[in-house]
Formats: C-alpha cells, structure tokens, sequence
C-alpha cells in the first residue's frame, strides 16, 4: 500500500481485517504514525457497525518510509496524491520491484488508467481500483480497464478484492470515470450555490438528503472526500476535457488556500469536534 | 440478606448509570432518558458511539471486544449499563 494518507489508510485497515498483511509505505514518518492509530480505530469502528469481521485474525502491519518490495507482495495499491507526475514515479518504482505477474493498482478518482500505463514497461499489469471513503465500510468498488489492461490483471484483481469481501463494477477508461465524472461537478455546483447565496450549506444538503434520498449532502461529501483532493480531481477533468461545469468555483479553491480542508483538518463546510482519530 | 444484596446491586446500578448519563450530558450538551434510543432520534451517529467506546472502557476499566463490539451495545444508557455491567463481572 503506497500512501498513508485518508484512502491508504482506510484501505489499509480493510485488508488487516480480511486477514491480508500490509506494508504501508509513505515518505512522511509523522502520517505513517497518525495512519496506524487510525487503523487500531477504523478496525474497531468497521466492527462497530458489523462491516468487517470480528472473528478473523487481522493481517500483519508493516510501515515504512522506504520504497521496497522486494519481500515479494500479492498487489501494489497506489493511494497517493493526485498528481499524474508522482503516480508515475510510484507505479515506475514498484514495477522494477515486484514480479511480472503482479497487478499494480491505482486507486486514483479520475486520471485515465492509460495516461499511467503509458510510462510503464509492462502496461498490461495496471488497472484502477476506485475504492470510495471509508473503504472499510464500503463494500462496492469502481474497476477501471484501460485499453491496454491484461484480463488476467482483472482477474487477480477480482480475486483480491473477494479475498477482501469487496464487489466490483468494471467500467472503460475515461477521465473520471463513472463515479467522479458524476459526482465532482455535482459537488463543485452545491459550492457555487453557496457562493452565489441562493442557499445555505445546510440546507442544500438537506434538499438533497430529504427530497432525493442521498445518504449524505454534497457538502458533507466534499468534507469527507477532502476538498483538496476534490479540488485536484476538478482540475484533472477540466484538463482534459475543457468543459467548464468541471473548473472548481473560487469557494472550493479559497477554501483549499485557507486550509479548510474538510474533515480531516476539523473544518471545511461544516466545522468537526476534536473525535478519535 | 436477599434485600441487602439487592439493594447493593441497586445502587451499582444506579452509579453506572448514572456515570453514563454525565457522560453523555457532557459531550451532547443535553440530558438523555436511561431508555431513550439514541439513534433513531439522531443523538448519536457510529463514530460518537465509538468514541463512547473507548470512554466506557477508561471509566469503568472493562474491554469491549469481539461480538460485544456491537452497535446495538450502544442504541442506548440501559444498553450500555447492561453491557458495562456484565463485561465488570
């Protein structure tokens, strides 16, 4: 697992508890700590809410700063930022690492799996595993085939993801995929309804929870999502495909420069207690 | 004897309680009812309820683990002293 930030972490904890041993590997020691007393939490609250096993043993955690897979591992997740350029390096760097056959995942929410493949040596082993946050409690994921993806890529993929209790819908390569593609301009639209002052936050996601039945607001998802990498995912599809209705409003990118991130920095839309990690 | 014993168990029960009651009037800044389901009256969503967790086992010195682990544990004070009570024995 490359990346200890919110979706390394959490799809950290879901291997652990399915009994799969991890190596969380992250250059930052300080988020590597903070990623594996979110882990101790993840497992019991996933167990709280009867989504993860309780009578399984947990798989082994390993963390470490450096990049080295060369104990020989079952799949590479990608999870780090979204930046085309860093998740080349990373998927370059495991690829040298690890043996021909095994899948190199990345779980990027909307860079085009080919635009990764296309610095690799072997492009037939990515594939892109969408896992949505917490990835403990979720137990669908969007599976990403580029054109150049092996079947047999999709296949270990298939089968780590039943070793980890998780289904799967399998979608063709395109920026943003399915679910991004939908659901981003969605929450960049509910931030510009606010900047523009027909409604509040509240009562946007209200509408949207109540009349729609949505489990959660767009604000409160663009909280949880993380409104930098929201931010970053906006940028990304209106890179590629110029339409407008994907340039993050001026809300989102101020709320980025004031470091009103979301949840994880106690503030975004909504303001969060302090909480358990 | 039989009433003494009762009255033992009474008062226990009552510190238990009671104890969880400030606990929750503390952090919800409201005071609950012993019986009153905390979810369905959106007092409470999964994250609190394990906040609740790990402050029950500081205070009471008890673990919950394995199936006790278990929201329906939580759904209320009467659950929670339940559990508190038979994990303290």
């Amino acid at each position: 697992m490359v990346g200890a930030g919110v979706m390394g972490t959490s799809i950290a904890s879901m291997a652990l508890a399915h009994g799969v041993s991890v190596i969380l590997i992250d250059s930052d020691a300080n988020q590597l700590d903070r990623a594996s007393r979110q882990i101790a939490t993840q497992l019991r609250h996933g167990r709280l809410l009867s989504k993860l096993p309780f009578d399984q043993p947990t798989g082994q955690l390993a963390i470490d700063t450096k990049f080295d897979l060369t104990g020989g591992v079952i799949a590479v997740i990608e999870a780090i930022t979204e930046n085309l350029d860093l998740k080349c390096d990373v998927l370059r760097q495991a690829e040298r690492q690890v043996d021909p056959t095994t899948p190199l995942i990345s779980n990027t929410s909307g860079i085009p799996i080919d635009e990764l493949a296309s610095i690799l040596t072997r492009p037939e082993s990515l594939v892109g595993a969408h896992f949505m946050n917490p990835a403990y409690l979720i137990k669908m994921v969007e599976v990403v085939r580029g054109p150049r993806t092996a079947p047999i890529t999709i296949n270990a993929v298939h089968n780590l993801l039943n070793r980890l209790a998780r289904q799967m819908v399998v979608v063709n390569d395109s920026p943003g995929f399915v679910t991004s593609r939908l659901l981003h301009p969605m929450l960049n639209d509910a931030a510009r309804i606010v900047e523009e002052g027909v409604a509040t936050v509240e009562s946007i996601d209200s509408l949207i929870v109540e009349c729609l039945g949505h489990s959660v607001g767009p604000l409160r998802t663009a909280d949880l999502i993380g409104i930098d990498n929201l931010v970053d995912s906006l940028d990304s599809l209106y890179e590629r495909t110029g339409h407008e209705r994907y340039r993050p409003c001026s809300l989102l990118v101020d709320k980025v420069k004031s470091g009103n991130l979301g949840r994880k920095t106690g503030c975004g839309f909504y303001e969060y207690g302090e909480g358990v990690e | 004897m039989n009433s003494e014993k009762y009255l033992q168990a009474d008062s226990s029960e009552d510190r238990v309680t009671g104890e969880l009651l400030a606990m929750l009037r503390k952090r919800l800044k409201t005071t609950v009812r012993p019986e009153q389901d905390l979810f369905t009256e959106g007092m409470i969503n999964s994250m609190f309820a394990l906040e609740l967790v790990v402050q029950i086992e500081n205070a009471f010195d008890v673990a919950v683990e394995g199936r006790d682990l278990d929201m329906a544990n939580f759904r209320s004070v009467n659950a929670m002293a339940n559990l508190v009570r038979r994990l303290a024995e």
